[in-house]
């Protein structure tokens, strides 16, 4: 899919994904010759159709995790179906989690949460910070553009 | 009027690169298959025959003959690798090189949507109501993807892949996995089964997929005095192997105690060396292992 500008015979360039709820999907795009700014709005359907693909209008932010899709999607599920591997046998480096941290994602449905946690995690290794704090973890959410983590 | 380009036309992407994560999608399932001697799809496309049960035994078949076996339940809907391998209710780990696959009978690793999904749940999508129609067949090849490349395979000699009823379901696969190292076709003498899975059959051709041989199963019982039976009138195994030039590899009869085994998690062929349908599951595997010589990993 794209935008063209009629105006300027250009491609709009996507600029900003945003999640305001009623299961709409909004993607702004801008045109890069005369700054006109549009939304594509998806009504919930198409928002699930995009997800149903398992792609990121807009691009991704991160790397598509481990089953992102089926526990992103799946109802009904176990409860602590997936669970964390022995960190004696995980030889990466160490990040500390803060008790408010632990807590933080303690509120993340169980289904998700380990991917949940690697994504910050990985995102404090990359950049150098050795514990997850609740401060962190917004810094994290919004660099990667993490819309409901 | 004025004259708007086409999408071709239009050379600059808008930021998205749709595209580019489609095939990163697809690369990841090469990757992941690149560590996977053979792939072997179990199918039918009519339901009842038995092809999970095949499936399990022939799993634990091949694994107690040293293989290294994955069973991949692509039964979204009617989940049962898990409870068949005896797996069911235990936890999946989330490793770093993706989700490690349950550890069940024989050996064999294992992923199902019965691990993931509370026991009596249909499977259901946190999704808008209405609508199901226009995405709910994408969500399910979604999942497939993820089975196939999100869980951590590791080095295996086969990857058996439980295919569900209905040829659609066997095209979905087939968008994923274009080619299969080993198609078996599992049916009945029924005639209603032969004529279900001569469409299988034809829809695999049409793909270019060329199965490598039927498994006729339940084709006869033990009676109380001892002497075998045939289960259907006629043997419908046989018309497909004459209509579809294929060979019956095997040919399992029903036995009860093969069904009270896999319902308890603990397949029959890994138990089992005297009945006759553990001996037929043993030679099939025996023949699997003969075709996939020298393709392992």
């Amino acid at each position: 899919m794209k935008f063209l500008c009629v105006e300027c015979d250009r491609v709009m360039a996507f600029a900003e994904r945003q999640i305001p709820g009623d299961g709409t999907l909004a993607a702004v795009f801008t045109c890069p010759g005369c700054n006109r700014e549009m939304a594509m709005l998806t009504n919930p359907m198409e928002t699930q159709l995009v997800s149903s693909l398992g792609v990121h209008i807009g691009g991704r932010t991160v790397p598509e995790q481990p089953m992102e899709m089926t526990r992103s999607s799946l109802q009904d599920t176990r409860a602590d179906v997936f669970v964390e591997p022995d960190p004696a046998a995980s030889p990466v480096t160490r990040v500390d989690w803060h008790p408010e941290a632990v807590d933080r994602l303690g509120r993340v449905p169980s289904f998700v949460r380990g991917m949940v946690k690697r994504i910050y995690t990985d995102w404090a290794r990359e950049n150098g910070v050795a514990t997850m704090t609740p401060e962190v973890m917004d810094r994290a959410r919004s660099e990667l553009g993490l819309e409901g983590m | 009027m004025r004259k708007i380009r086409t999408y071709g036309q239009v050379e600059h992407e808008t930021g998205s690169h749709i595209l580019e994560q489609v095939l990163g999608q697809r690369a990841r399932i090469d990757q992941r298959l690149a560590s996977i001697g053979a792939t072997i799809a179990i199918v039918s496309g009519k339901g009842g025959v038995g092809k999970s049960a095949i499936t399990a035994n022939l799993a634990t078949a091949l694994a107690s003959g040293g293989a290294r076996v994955g069973a991949l339940d692509a039964d979204l809907n009617g989940p049962s690798l898990g409870r068949m391998l005896g797996v069911a209710g235990k936890p999946l780990v989330d490793g770093d090189d993706g989700v490690q696959p349950v550890t069940g009978a024989g050996g064999v690793r294992v992923m199902s949507m019965d691990l993931l999904q509370e026991d009596d749940a249909p499977l259901r999508w946190r999704a808008p109501d209405g609508d199901g129609f226009t995405w709910r067949g994408l969500a399910e090849t979604g999942v497939l993807r993820e089975f196939l490349s999100d869980v951590a395979w590791g080095e295996l000699d086969y990857l058996l892949i439980d295919v569900p009823p209905g040829t659609d379901r066997i095209g979905r696969l087939l968008d994923l996995l274009p080619a299969p190292s080993q198609t078996l076709l599992v049916t009945t003498p029924a005639e209603i089964a032969r004529f279900v899975v001569a469409k299988s059959a034809r829809l695999l051709r049409d793909a270019g997929v060329t199965p490598v041989g039927i498994v006729a199963n339940m084709t006869a019982y033990v009676d109380h005095e001892g002497a075998t039976r045939p289960l259907f009138e006629g043997d419908g195994a046989q018309a497909l192997a004459a209509e579809t030039g294929l060979e019956v590899w095997a040919e399992v009869p029903f036995d009860p105690a093969l069904g009270t085994a896999t319902d308890r998690g603990s397949p029959f062929a890994i138990h089992d060396d005297v009945s006759a349908a553990a001996a037929a599951i043993v030679a099939l595997a025996h023949r699997v292992e003969r075709q996939n010589h020298g393709r392992h990993a």
